[in-house]
């Protein structure tokens, strides 16, 4: 709908104060980069981001194709065809091409879901970034709870098409509105209506006050940590991220599970 | 593997290489004999027929031949291409629409082109309902000319250019077209700079498969064309039938043939070479 190709039933989006809904894709200030990026596979790199100011008119095509991939560090491939770029390489054509309109808002929609894990949080960065440097608002579309917690200034969490909560990565993960957003964003511990984070969670081999008691059933090694799955007296699991300094836990083991206070979130089924 | 890989080839082997090659050859060895009193070949070897070809008055012919199948071959262009554009874009009805295209392939082309003969003649459906509203007041020229040999080319083959076409339009991924739109193209400026240009195999393989049968067609340029300005296939049938001079109508296939390889060979080296041959 940003983009236009989709039309709202009702309502307006407004983008710098005046009603972009009615407005045909290609008569909007807005670019996209899309999940495949998209790039015209019988043009050049140099083409394909020429191709937005042509119709246009721009009087300062090479310049302007020239900065745009310079920006991106593809200003050495700018002969190249799609075909013969790889999965980064071809990203990256893809911002240049929109970003050499200067739109007033760029769309990416998933734009780190076809690459792979490691090149993924290198793009991260580069991409919060070129977003610093240019000045652009980035409305960037994300199932990668992890990418939109440390990319986004502003998060909007949307279940089956409505919005869930709008706020800070801040404010959504450590004071989610409801239980989907808790869910959503991170690992939750759920007991009744008080939900608390593995990151949050404690065992140890004594009691203490406050304390349950419960019986390790799983542990799990994530390299950097633990996680380790156990299940109270009363049948309740809960997981537990552990440090590997602390490591020891095995299944099988008793512990006793406890946590601030401070850290539950009352939120009600 | 290797064994079972051959006989399940063999049988198309064996059929290729009796009913293609074997036929061929004989075309071959003929085109260079020389002409037998009551048609058939006879001895001494001569390469008199080829030599013949040359005569303005074949060459007339075959040029006539290009011409017409050069036309035939630009208006089912210009009439497949919107139509496999719309059948792309139809969503699910693509399937009936298609059946719709191959739906004449259901009868004889022998028939369909005898259908068209009662359209077009001077008493046919066309002229008589013309002059019964007395839009005209003699019956117009539509059969026996070039206009009814192309009419029925286009017909005929029209679908051999709708179906690569469609083909290729059908894998074309829709991003690009709102990518297109996105950087500002508008729905023609779209067309004219992404689908036409990713479309040219489909543009390639559909001129092929349209431009050749058209080139050789014998049926429909002697039958709507009434035999007055001839084309190839009608002269090579002559040379067979009336004319009794096989080894002259061996040539001509022969040479046609070599000019078919030889244009098939330019378009595949123009176009990359890996969408054809």
């Amino acid at each position: 709908m940003v983009a236009g190709f989709e039309i709202p039933d009702t309502g307006q989006i407004l983008l710098n104060g005046s009603d972009i809904a009615p407005l045909k894709p290609y008569e909007r200030n807005v670019s996209t980069v899309f999940q495949s990026y998209a790039l015209f596979p019988h043009l050049t790199v140099f083409e394909n981001v020429a191709f937005g100011l042509r119709q246009r008119n721009d009087p300062a095509i090479a310049s302007k194709v020239s900065a745009a991939l310079e920006l991106v560090q593809l200003e050495h491939k700018a002969d190249r065809k799609p075909a013969q770029m790889s999965g980064g390489e071809k990203q990256r054509a893809a911002l240049a091409r929109s970003l050499v309109l200067e739109p007033d808002l760029l769309l990416l929609d998933e734009p780190l879901s076809a690459l792979d894990p490691n090149l993924r949080q290198e793009v991260r960065l580069e991409l919060k970034a070129l977003q610093r440097r240019v000045g652009i608002t980035f409305l960037m579309v994300t199932h990668d709870q992890e990418e939109a917690l440390s990319m986004a200034d502003r998060i909007t969490l949307m279940n089956k098409g409505r919005v869930e909560q709008v706020g800070t990565p801040q404010q959504i993960y450590l004071t989610p509105a409801t239980r989907f957003t808790a869910s959503f964003l991170g690992a939750m511990n759920w007991l009744d209506d008080v939900g608390i984070r593995p990151e949050c969670t404690y065992l140890d081999r004594e009691p203490r006050d406050g304390s349950q008691v419960a019986r390790v059933t799983h542990s799990t090694f994530l390299g950097d940590c633990y996680h380790v799955q156990a299940e109270t007296v009363v049948g309740q699991r809960i997981m537990a991220q552990v440090p590997r300094s602390q490591n020891g836990f095995h299944p099988g083991d008793q512990v006793h599970v406890w946590w601030h206070p401070a850290d539950e979130l009352h939120l009600p089924q | 593997m290797r064994t079972l890989r051959l006989v399940f080839l063999a049988p198309s082997i064996l059929l290729l290489a009796t009913l293609f090659l074997v036929p061929l050859v004989i075309v071959a060895v003929y085109s260079l004999q020389s002409r037998g009193a009551y048609g058939g070949v006879a001895l001494p070897w001569t390469i008199e027929s080829y030599l013949r070809i040359a005569d303005p008055l074949y060459l007339k012919i075959l040029w006539r031949s290009f011409w017409v199948a050069g036309v035939s071959t630009a208006i089912c262009l210009l009439l497949g291409f919107p139509l496999a554009l719309f059948i792309s874009r139809s969503g699910p009805r693509r399937g009936l629409y298609l059946q719709l295209v191959m739906l004449p392939f259901w009868t004889s082309f022998l028939i369909r082109t005898y259908a068209w003969m009662f359209l077009l003649r001077d008493t046919g459906l066309i002229n008589t309902a013309l002059l019964a509203t007395g839009l005209i007041s003699e019956p117009l020229p539509l059969l026996y000319n070039d206009f009814a040999v192309i009419l029925g080319l286009v017909y005929g083959f029209l679908p051999f250019m709708v179906l690569p076409l469609y083909t290729n339009l059908e894998k074309l991924d829709p991003a690009l077209l709102e990518a297109a739109a996105d950087l500002g193209a508008k729905p023609l400026t779209a067309l004219a700079r992404i689908t036409m240009p990713l479309c040219r195999p489909g543009i390639t393989a559909g001129s092929i498969l349209v431009f050749i049968p058209c080139l050789g067609a014998y049926l429909t340029p002697d039958l709507m064309g009434g035999g007055k300005s001839i084309m190839i296939g009608t002269l090579v049938q002559n040379q067979f039938t009336t004319a009794r001079d096989w080894p002259f109508g061996a040539a001509l296939s022969l040479f046609l043939m070599a000019l078919t390889l030889g244009l098939l060979y330019f378009v595949s080296k123009r176009s990359g070479g890996e969408d054809l041959l």
